[in-house]
């Protein structure tokens, strides 16, 4: 399936997409969950540019550093996730906006 | 036109609209759903390339672990408690000038064509277990066709074996952070006088000082 598969220039334009609109996701938003469901987007498009590589490269490395990007995501959304339930207990609030204490 | 292309086409097309449709969702729940949509599409996309492993992973870790986090999370924070709000925030012009410029930049530097020639033999190195040992002092390497998955494993246990054993362990670090972070803490006299209703009741620590009287 390899060879018939779509060239890496597809999958890396399609990644880039994918980033984009993470990116845009954790700029625009203010609802503190969807920002860190964009993180999640941006870390996802980047393992699709892993898992092309190694496909066109015909080596492993790819697909191990995309296993790691995996595990690191796991563990960014659980600590995110707390630091949101503590947020919204202190606050009752998860608006990005309003959390500004460090902001000077 | 061939298949695999065709299949690529739709699938990338649902996963860019599943994930516009994430960042543009007022309600949590439906944007972790487009979420969920978006990883079994780029799980489908892996499994196009050869990676049957990280797919498969994909769809557990993905699919199945961090989606259920989200979940529970959205679902523990009453959304509907939440005052309605808009959803874009300020500086919503500039984020949406950062996208468009990192689009464009990332677009010049991906030109089709520009890497259009895998490796002649990229498939089956991709499923190649090379294994090593000492036989009667003499070093045996050997090499055999398996799955994507045994080789996936050799890589893993043995080329990266140190910096696995440092994710196990970052794994740890983060779950003892997560339950440090989301406990809730009550200031000891509270603990002691308060009515276990309140306790049980209450969502917030703000909710439990309003019972007190502020």
């Amino acid at each position: 399936m390899v060879e018939a598969a779509p060239s890496t220039a597809a999958y890396l334009m399609l990644s880039g997409t994918l980033f984009t609109v993470g990116l845009i996701g954790v700029i625009i938003r203010r609802n503190m969950i969807t920002v860190l469901m964009a993180i999640e987007l941006m870390l996802n498009a980047v393992n699709i540019n892993l898992v092309a590589f190694s496909a066109r490269l015909g080596s492993l490395e790819g697909q191990v550093f995309a296993i790691f990007i995996i595990t690191v995501a796991a563990g960014e959304a659980a600590v995110g996730l707390a630091i949101i339930i503590q947020l919204y207990r202190l606050r009752s609030t998860i608006n990005v906006d309003e959390a500004r204490e460090l902001n000077g | 036109m061939t298949p695999a292309l065709l299949i690529f086409l739709i699938i990338g097309t649902v996963a860019v609209a599943a994930s516009i449709l994430v960042i543009s969702m007022r309600n949590p729940v439906h944007s972790a759903l487009f979420l969920l949509l978006t990883f079994l599409c780029v799980a489908v996309l892996f499994v196009m390339k050869g990676a049957e492993f990280v797919g498969a992973v994909q769809v557990l870790v993905y699919a199945g672990g961090i989606m259920v986090l989200f979940l529970f999370v959205v679902m523990l924070i009453n959304v509907r408690h939440l005052p309605e709000e808009r959803v874009l925030s300020a500086f919503w012009k500039g984020g949406f000038a950062v996208g468009l410029a990192l689009f464009i930049l990332l677009f010049s530097v991906v030109r089709p064509g520009a890497y259009a020639d895998p490796a002649a033999d990229s498939e089956t190195k991709l499923k190649t277990v090379s294994t090593t040992r000492v036989r009667r002092g003499h070093v045996v390497r050997r090499q055999r066709v398996e799955g994507n998955s045994e080789a996936v494993a050799m890589a893993l246990y043995r080329d990266y074996l140190v910096p696995f054993e440092v994710a196990s362990l970052f794994l740890l670090v983060a779950m003892i952070g997560a339950i440090v972070i989301g406990k809730r803490e009550l200031s000891a006299v509270e603990e002691e006088t308060a009515p276990d209703f309140i306790l049980e009741r209450a969502e917030t620590e703000k909710e439990v000082k309003e019972a007190f009287g502020g």
